[in-house]
């Protein structure tokens, strides 16, 4: 009987199988390909017998391009699960306040302990999910519309003011010291990872990315409508809240260390869904992969294209946009319910 | 025959109306029927298959479904009883049929786990059953409403239900997509599902029902079999308006005269 259907698993399977060995190849082109006088590659042999280009590659490009990849997939898997949830495929990891608040965090770090890491990420990460809250807070009293409109205008709505809490941060900062560290900080980048500041956010991320990962499935059916959600014999909200918890967590751990990082979580899902379909059992996995890809790329060009460091986050926004306006352009069926 | 679903004074009024829909309606519909809930729109029809399914539950009375409680179902449990077929499925993204009729196997799969082939399996079968299984790999959104409606049958058909509820299935179909919509449902419930069905359509109730519940203002006007229940006497009480019945080809048509 299954004859009928020869290529429903296999075809996903497949391109799995091509996109992790893509993954697996990149990691290690990125250890070896970067500025090491000059942008180049290195060999084998000359990591063999240069201690100093070993403990370049050991304590700086190992967890940079480890945290790169950790970057794509937290945020494209955050973006696929928030575009289910919400049912609407436009929204991305950083609504609901949660970029804003990052951003407003780190701001508040560099002026008050200058450029302590982990006081940087720390308060990057509490206003990431004070934002959430926030957001979540004002919808509950927001009082007209359904509850998707209630959590993206409130989302809208805290963003905005922590944007405006940022713009007053930079207004007053000291233009020489603190001021390019704030706009550098929202521009995103990974210029400033070490081994302490991945492992840092890994107890948040990991187990985030776990619970979306063995939802996947389950985030096709919440993405129905709630009769039809409750009639499977679904718990919508509740499995709602679960699976928004799981996503602000990966955005949030990935965000503190990199600052504000666009376009990932927008543009990778939808990609994924081009390739593997809708059904997120197979365009979960794919989206992590491509996600891992899409950032490690943008990661290599902003470390090694010019002699000085490219904000990640300019590049991510600029392939990102480059690459949807591809796709909407070209048939896209996926869009449609976007009008 | 007993009945699979039986209300008993249920009292329902959405929250912060000061209309209620429902004030002691008792109704019970018997195993094995293809019942059709038959009144005009804003009469409570989606209530009351809410209630059944226990989407929503009644401020009083009692909702029993195969002889227990509603509420002492667990979602799950009712999940496996139940199939709905809600008058308006907006799909977000755009799944392949396939795909989407695999969400009918929610209720044996858990949270955390992924179908396994016999899901696929017997999602396959249920399009087989309503005969769109040539459609699974096409997308969603590129079907007929006919298609599109038997492919939502066949996903609540994956849920292997004993009851299947549906919600003015007919509504936006033509002549001969209603038709073919309505021979399926006939089909399975001559294969044992009780079949409930809501419509604003005499015909279409008429043409296969051997159970009809007639509504108006959240009350029951009459329910019983066909012959008894269609006569222009109750239909006009039905719809506020002149009703004839006419008995054509061993159907019986229902119509209110446009004068």
């Amino acid at each position: 009987m299954s004859a009928t259907y020869p290529d429903y698993n296999h075809r996903t399977a497949r391109q799995l199988r091509y996109l992790a060995v893509g993954l697996l190849g990149l990691l290690l082109l990125s250890v070896l390909w970067g500025r090491y006088s000059g942008a180049s590659l290195l060999s084998p042999a000359e990591l063999w017998h240069d201690p100093l280009a070993q403990r370049l590659v050991m304590t700086l490009r190992l967890p940079r391009v480890l945290m790169a990849c950790l970057l794509g997939m937290g945020l494209a898997a955050s973006g696929s699960t928030l575009q289910m949830i919400f049912r609407n495929p436009l929204v991305e990891p950083g609504f609901l306040g949660v970029s804003q608040g990052a951003a407003f965090g780190a701001a508040c770090a560099i002026m008050v302990f200058g450029t302590v890491p982990f006081a940087v990420q720390g308060l990057a990460l509490f206003f990431a999910g004070l934002g959430v809250v926030l957001s979540y807070l004002l919808a509950r009293h927001i009082r007209f519309g359904g509850w998707v409109l209630r959590l993206v205008l409130s989302g809208i709505a805290i963003s905005a003011l922590f944007a405006s809490g940022v713009g007053v941060l930079k207004y007053v900062a000291d233009p020489l010291t603190q001021l390019p560290e704030i706009v550098f900080w929202m521009l995103g980048g990974l210029y400033a990872i070490t081994w302490s500041k991945l492992l840092s956010i890994l107890p948040l991320a990991v187990p985030s990315l776990a619970v979306i990962f063995f939802m996947r499935w389950r985030l096709n059916l919440l993405s129905m409508g709630e009769q039809t959600a409750f009639s499977l014999g679904a718990a919508p909200t509740r499995e709602r809240a679960i699976a928004l918890a799981a996503a602000v967590g990966a955005t949030a751990a990935v965000v503190s260390v990199s600052g504000v990082v666009g376009w990932v979580g927008l543009i990778v899902p939808h990609m994924a869904r081009r390739i593997a379909g809708s059904d997120a059992q197979k365009s979960l996995p794919v989206a992590l992969l491509m996600g891992g890809i899409f950032a490690l790329v943008c990661d290599n060009v902003a470390r090694t294209l010019l002699a000085g460091e490219i904000p990640l986050g300019t590049l991510t926004s600029l392939f990102g946009a480059g690459l949807f306006i591809l796709l909407m352009t070209t048939a896209n069926p996926w869009l449609r319910s976007a009008a | 025959m007993d009945a699979i679903i039986a209300l008993e004074d249920v009292h329902f009024a959405y929250r912060g109306a000061s209309q209620h829909v429902f004030d002691d309606l008792d109704l019970s519909i018997p195993d094995g029927a293809f019942a059709v809930i038959l009144g005009p729109n804003g009469t409570g029809k989606t209530t009351l298959l809410h209630l059944i399914l226990g989407y929503r539950r009644p401020q009083h009375g009692k909702v029993y479904i195969a002889g227990t409680l509603q509420e002492r179902y667990t979602r799950r449990e009712m999940s496996r009883l139940a199939g709905l077929v809600p008058q308006d499925e907006a799909v977000a993204f755009d799944f392949s049929v396939l795909d989407y009729t695999l969400l009918g196997r929610a209720p044996y799969i858990g949270p955390l786990d992924m179908p396994t082939e016999n899901d696929v399996q017997i999602a396959i079968k249920a399009l087989e059953t309503v005969g769109v299984a040539h459609l699974g790999m096409r997308p969603l959104a590129s079907l007929s409403g006919g298609e599109r409606q038997l492919v939502i049958i066949a996903r609540a058909l994956a849920q292997q239900p004993r009851i299947l509820l549906l919600d003015e299935p007919t509504a936006h179909l033509d002549l001969s997509n209603r038709n073919r919509v309505l021979h399926v449902l006939r089909t399975l419930n001559q294969h044992g599902t009780t079949v409930v069905m809501t419509t604003h359509d005499p015909v279409a109730a008429a043409a296969v029902a051997n159970f009809v519940v007639l509504m108006r203002d959240g009350k029951v006007i009459e329910a019983g079999q066909p012959e008894e229940v269609f006569t222009a006497e109750r239909l006009s009480a039905t719809y506020g308006v002149p009703v004839r019945v006419l008995r054509l080809e061993e159907q019986i048509l229902a119509f209110n005269p446009l004068r």
